[in-house]
């Protein structure tokens, strides 16, 4: 399979990759997809007490795809705000990526990270 | 751009040149381009010669009479012919058809294809290491059993089946025996004359011959009937019409020769290969080699690398030609259906890669494979939620996954 150059550039180089302490009240975790399907999206957010996120980390069980496409999340969500983070869609990151259909279950898992982040940050508050 | 550098020898292998020299000289005007079938001159004698000559040499690598060998396009057409010829020609002795979960999906659609018609096909499940025992096969025996079809060496996993004592059981039952020897000629020492196999298919370029030949070794005592599937002309005994691919038949009589001559050579170079390659990998943690060791062709090499999903290892190993058990390399999204009879959890299968090594894999080839799927496994886990899992202590199946 041919990969675009966008996914292979976050595959070689990903971006925020690491690990938050869950149990900090500012940070919101959100683990979505499963073994079994290939793959597992760890996205962790930092929420300033303005609700900015200030900074963003993940790592991925997956495709490259699935690699690139948290790896681009991670990126995109610094410096929003919740209400603009949840607001990225699905489309956006293909599109950015460049994901064969194939692929598009890939930005939906990320879609589903970022809520789960965000829901998380909110039911410790 | 330098290639990358090839391990996937049981999908398929380059022609040997010795063979391809051969080939080229059955195609041109100058060459051997009669007809086989041509009984009126000489073009179509020295064809017909060839063709002769190469069935002598199939049939001599596998002690058989040249007579028990039928052309076909390949193993696909082979099975084919085996089972839908074997079901075809007995369905009034039963209806009833042997196989197992792990078979080529040239045996597994034939057979999912006559359940369509009516026949029942039973399924065997093989054990942990990917072996089908003569015992799985005797229980699974009815009255109205007309055929057992299992792989001599399975595709993925290299494991050996010990044909040898499940022909004892078939033959002591009258039922016959078809096994899909794709991935063993050449590489294991079968013999017909004291194998009870009725029917064996065979490929030629899974050892160094062309693609598009095969052949189906179809037994003469005792006879085996079968119902032809391709109709026009009669060719083959009436077995398999059409006209003979003079070059591809050739290219595989001399493949197998040299296959018989060589055979040893090529086991002890392929199997201290893969050894330097398990060896270069195994002290790596959560490294599983899938299928019996002990039972097992020498070039073939199935390794799991867990927490870590075999498409992004490909992706990182571009400079390797391997291929994967994982779902994502293939339409489907299911991991491999032969690492999953094993009872292998998803994680293991999706995780897997298979190098298969060959008569031109080098050692240094080996070590360059070693350093980069060291190198890979490492930089994946470092971005593995699993492996950090792990790393704590969690147990993995008793997370409550959020399916998707």
């Amino acid at each position: 399979m041919a990969y675009s150059e966008q996914v292979i550039d976050h595959y070689e180089n990903p971006r925020n990759v690491g690990k938050m302490d869950e149990a900090d009240a500012q940070v919101g975790t959100g683990m979505v997809g499963a073994p079994a399907c290939g793959d597992v999206m760890r996205l962790q957010i930092k929420v300033s007490d303005e609700g900015v996120i200030e900074d963003a980390k993940f790592k991925t069980y997956g495709c490259g795809s699935a690699i690139a496409s948290s790896s681009l999340v991670t990126e995109w969500m610094k410096g929003m705000t919740l209400d603009e983070a949840s607001s990225i869609r699905n489309a956006s990151i293909s599109e950015e990526l460049a994901l064969p259909p194939v692929k598009i279950h890939c930005s939906v898992l990320a879609e589903d990270a970022i809520k789960a982040a965000i829901d998380d940050y909110k039911s410790k508050q | 751009m330098k290639l990358p550098l090839y391990l996937d020898y049981s999908a398929t292998t380059p022609v040997d040149p010795r063979v391809a020299k051969l080939m080229c000289e059955c195609l041109t005007q100058e060459g051997n381009f009669g007809n086989p079938a041509s009984r009126s001159h000489l073009y179509g004698w020295q064809a017909e010669e060839a063709v002769e000559t190469a069935r002598r040499q199939v049939a001599d690598l596998i002690n058989a009479d040249p007579r028990e060998i039928v052309w076909t396009s390949g193993a696909t057409e082979s099975d084919n012919l085996a089972i839908k010829g074997v079901a075809h020609f007995y369905h009034k002795k039963g209806k009833h058809i042997i196989t197992s979960k792990i078979e080529h999906k040239a045996v597994l659609d034939t057979a999912r294809q006559l359940e369509r018609e009516g026949f029942e096909v039973t399924y065997l499940d093989p054990d942990s290491d990917g072996l089908i025992s003569p015992a799985m096969v005797q229980d699974a025996m009815r009255e109205d059993t007309i055929l057992v079809s299992l792989m001599h060496v399975n595709n993925e996993i290299g494991v050996v089946t010990d044909i040898a004592a499940i022909g004892e059981i078939t033959r002591a039952a009258k039922v016959l025996l078809h096994v899909d020897a794709a991935q063993s000629a050449g590489k294991i020492a079968i013999d017909m004359e004291a194998m009870k196999v009725d029917l064996m298919s065979f490929s030629a370029h899974k050892i160094y011959g062309p693609k598009g030949i095969g052949a189906l070794y179809v037994r003469r005592k005792p006879r085996v009937r079968l119902e032809a599937q391709m109709h026009g002309g009669g060719h083959e005994r009436g077995m398999r019409s059409g006209t003979l691919a003079t070059h591809q038949i050739v290219g595989m009589g001399a493949a197998f020769a040299i296959a018989k001559d060589e055979m040893e050579a090529d086991n002890a170079h392929t199997l201290a290969l893969r050894e330097r390659l398990w060896d270069g990998v195994k002290d790596m943690e959560e490294v599983y080699l899938n299928g019996s060791h002990e039972h097992r062709v020498s070039g073939n090499a199935n390794i799991s690398f867990n927490f870590v999903e075999g498409e992004s290892l490909l992706m990182s190993l571009r400079e390797l030609a391997v291929s994967s058990g994982s779902a994502c390399t293939s339409a489907s999204l299911e991991p491999s259906y032969v690492l999953r009879a094993l009872g292998m959890n998803d994680e293991l299968a999706h995780s897997s890669i298979r190098f298969s090594i060959g008569r031109f894999t080098t050692p240094e080839e080996v070590d360059q494979a070693i350093a980069q799927v060291r190198k890979a496994v490492i930089k994946l886990r470092e971005l593995s939620p699993l492996w950090d899992m792990y790393k704590d202590g969690v147990d993995l199946n008793s997370v409550q996954w959020a399916a998707h």
